[in-house]
């Protein structure tokens, strides 16, 4: 958790240093479905499935003038020990029909599906996409994602995985594939007259058609371009390749440095180098890192409220499967409140959560760490889980994090944040009641929605094949 | 028959291939969002059963080639309707099987119960999916089989109950009421269990055309949609595939307007450009007629699918001098709000395949 212990106010000397002194925050609410920072033994801790909660959820977003409500995506259940994960929240709708509905019963808000372009296929998927966008009145984003792993593979007809080394390949294939359809009506497609020659005018669509590596497709696509455009390409891979896909391809990156300033100073920097090589201008992508944000009204009910969350997260039997994770052993029938395992961990080339990304860290190493803490300030197995998980994100008072947030986006460390509520449906209330109005007191959050697209509301460009 | 279910195609802006020279707004509305709740909210409120959503990853061979998938459409309107049947198709010859199952149990969330699905083929998308060709009768109808069965298991391999919430335990599910599918054909396999929870309904209802026998005679489909260019033929079709899951009759439909005669207004569209015979039973009339011919069908058929030959013309007739006709005489009935789509139809909720029967397991 951050912390604030300089007491910084917005008007300090440090406001000397904002690179973008008119900078807003722009948030977007993450409707994660799986992992353990989602509390699911709270009182308020709504159904994970029920479309009442994503009703609630996406209207105080758009109450709260958010950019986007975003739809994470997992194509297998997680597994641990070969046996599926049953300790965390799990269960979620198919992101672009869940996300037609909430079309359906808001105005404003720009509606993000994560999907996963291994287990896609770009007439379809663009096709989908689209759609979502014409019925939204162009407020539709994706999330491209990739994965490489078979075990994925075997819900799917295609089966198989990619290479990993050619996985950003076939994505960057997929994604101008998808361009092209979006691209693909001109402006005049469609008659303008009921007594026209025909409802679409002739030569007026291009058929796509791609013979690559990865794609074999002829395609006539079936949809005209929707009001933004098309949708807003978010990427969210941290490696190198993954920055070089998003600096060719994407306009949001919805990256994991979302809890120390320096940290995500240093990635946006990165991404404005990666821009600016490309040929784009370094303001081209709009970084928005996934983060948690705990609010207290009193800066003494702060540590309190902080330790809440994160107990009701870091329970015994989940600390033992973060912790078994690590170490490659079951440690289900362990003590959480007893010491770490004095064996030693079993290195495994791959992790052991199925579909839980391990994010390239080497268990040895976080192992040994991990004892090292312990055995410093004497914790117990369930106490070194909760220091190590959710060190992501913002805790204090509403005017703490307002200018906290403030600093972040005019000193160029991000364009704002995308919040996974750690409560759900409820999780968003504290951030839309006492944060947002603290933040518009700064002049750094919208007070009205000034545009109707999810491009607009994000400050994009046009599409990058739509540019002269 | 006790009940008579009407359904209503809703797709592009009538069966006839000009209806959008005809439609309320201008050619580019026909995708719009207005335009769409507008036809759904129509069908509703005239007391349709449901309604159907054409859809193929192709452009429709005749009429406006512009087209949003159908489960994009359904899911639409579903939070903004209350007891409409939502049925959007779904090929089942190239699509991903689980895709097209967490698709349609989402949607079954999202309008409470009332997803349905139109199991179609889509023999020809082979190049624009860049899949291995599935072209022949043997072909197809593995696909269709198999990819009704994958939806099928997948939205039973979570039991009702599988969210437990257990606090002493720490445990969110019980992984014992989860089940894996081990779904194997000659031409792929599917591991599962489903990713989005057994859908309200257990099983969304599966709509199948009649002219797969494969599909009736194995009683994958809830629902068959029968085809017969006149009564007799549709009747005598209905009546053979009787006894194996509910029988609907696609009818298309051009009712006299206030304004102009059906004859007159097909004489029109025809003149644009001329409706391809597609082997439905066909009426063109006034109300009346078209109430005699439903109330005939519903001795033999547990429901019709009305194809209007131009939405915004034939769907305002329909709800206000043939369905009101048909309530009154209680040949058929207006859904029941808060009811699901299998309700409706007189549909049981389907025991689930794995979970273990309390009592032979005891």
């Amino acid at each position: 958790m951050k912390r604030f212990d300089e007491g910084r106010r917005s008007g300090d000397g440090w406001a000397s240093q904002d690179r973008f002194p008119d900078a807003a925050v722009h948030f977007g609410v993450f409707f994660q479905g799986v992992n353990h920072s989602t509390i699911w033994s709270d009182a308020a801790s709504g159904s994970q499935i029920d479309f009442e909660t994503f009703r609630r959820l996406v209207s105080t977003a758009e109450r709260g003038l958010f950019d986007a409500f975003f739809l994470g995506e997992g194509l297998r259940l997680r597994e641990q020990d070969g046996k599926i994960l049953d300790l965390d929240i799990a269960g979620r709708p198919d992101a672009i029909t869940q996300l037609a509905a909430l079309a359906g019963i808001t105005r404003h808000i720009g509606l993000v599906a994560t999907q996963n372009i291994t287990y896609n296929e770009p007439a379809d998927l663009a096709r989908k996409l689209a759609g979502l966008d014409l019925l939204s009145g162009g407020r539709a984003g994706w999330n491209a994602v990739t994965t490489d792993n078979a075990w994925t593979g075997a819900n799917f007809r295609r089966g198989g995985f990619a290479d990993h080394a050619k996985r950003y390949e076939r994505a960057g294939e997929f994604v101008t594939i998808a361009r092209a359809i979006w691209d693909s009506w001109s402006n005049t497609a469609i008659t303008d007259s009921q007594h026209g020659f025909s409802w679409l005018e002739p030569g007026e669509v291009r058929q796509v058609e791609r013979d690559t590596e990865h794609f074999g497709v002829t395609i006539t696509p079936t949809l005209p371009r929707s009001p933004q455009g098309h949708p807003v390409i978010f990427q969210a891979g941290d490696s190198p390749d993954g920055r070089d896909f998003a600096a060719a391809h994407a306009e949001v990156i919805f990256s994991r440095h979302g809890t120390h300033f320096d940290d995500a100073l240093g990635f946006a920097d990165d991404i404005r180098a990666r821009l600016r090589a490309a040929g784009r201008p370094e303001d081209d992508i709009k970084i928005m890192p996934g983060t948690q944000i705990v609010l207290a009204e009193k800066e003494s009910e702060v540590p309190e409220k902080v330790r809440w969350v994160l107990e009701n997260q870091v329970t015994g039997p989940t600390a033992l499967s973060l912790v078994g994770q690590i170490w490659g052993i079951d440690l289900s029938d362990r003590d959480p409140d007893g010491p770490l395992p004095a064996e030693d961990p079993v290195p495994l080339p791959v992790s052991v959560t199925r579909g839980t990304p391990r994010h390239g860290e080497d268990p040895i190493t976080i192992a040994r760490a991990w004892r090292e803490l312990a055995e410093a300030r004497n914790l117990t197995l369930r106490q070194v889980a909760i220091e190590t998980s959710q060190r992501t994100g913002f805790a204090g008072t509403p005017g703490q994090v307002a200018d906290e947030l403030t600093r972040w986006v005019r000193r160029g460390a991000s364009d704002g944040f995308n919040i996974t509520p750690y409560l759900v449906p409820t999780g968003l209330d504290e951030i839309v009641d006492w944060l947002i109005p603290e933040l518009q007191e700064r002049n750094s959050y919208r007070t009205e929605y000034t545009g109707s697209t999810l491009r607009e509301h994000l400050g994009l460009r046009p599409p990058l094949s739509r540019r002269s | 028959m006790s009940r008579f279910a009407l359904g209503i195609e809703l797709d592009g802006a009538g069966y006839h291939p000009a209806a959008w020279r005809r439609s309320a707004d201008e050619p580019a509305r026909l995708l719009s969002a207005q335009t769409l709740q507008a036809r759904v909210s129509a069908a509703e409120n005239a007391g349709f059963t449901l309604a159907t959503f054409d859809d193929s990853i192709l452009p429709p061979a005749t009429g406006p080639a512009g087209r949003i998938d159908a489960p994009t459409r359904a899911s639409f309107v579903a939070a903004t309707t209350s007891t409409l049947g939502l049925v959007p198709a779904v090929a089942t010859t190239y699509a991903e099987p689980f895709h097209t199952a967490s698709a349609l149990a989402t949607l079954d969330y999202s309008s409470r119960g009332r997803a349905g699905w139109l199991a179609t083929l889509d023999p020809d998308a082979a190049a624009t999916w860049g899949r291995p060709p599935r072209t022949t009768d043997a072909e197809l109808r593995r696909e269709h089989r198999d990819s009704i069965e994958v939806a099928r298991r997948l939205w039973d391999s979570w039991e009702d109950d599988a969210v437990i919430r257990d606090w002493t335990t720490g445990r969110f599910l019980d992984r014992n009421k989860l089940h894996y599918i081990d779904f194997e054909s000659e031409t792929f396999s599917v591991k599962g269990p489903a990713i989005v929870p057994r859908p309200p309904q257990g099983q969304v209802v599966v709509f199948a055309d009649g002219g797969d026998e494969d599909v009736s005679n194995s009683s994958a489909a809830d629902v068959v949609i029968v085809t017969g260019a006149d009564p007799e033929t549709a009747i005598a079709a209905a009546r053979r595939a009787a006894g194996i899951a509910l029988i609907f009759i696609d009818l298309e439909v051009a009712l006299d307007t206030p304004a102009r005669s059906a004859a007159a207004r097909l004489a029109e569209l025809d003149a644009h450009e001329p409706a391809e015979s597609t082997g439905r039973l066909h009426f063109s009339g006034p109300p009346a007629e078209l109430v005699a011919l439903l109330t005939r069908l519903s001795r033999d058929a547990d429901g019709v699918r009305l194809h209007p030959a131009v939405i915004d013309e034939d769907l305002p007739v329909l709800a206000r001098a043939v369905l009101p006709t048909l309530f009154h005489t209680d040949i058929a009935h207006r859904p029941v709000p808060g009811s699901t789509l299998r309700a409706n139809l007189g549909l049981d909720r389907p025991a689930n395949r794995y979970a273990q029967d309390e009592d032979t397991a005891s």
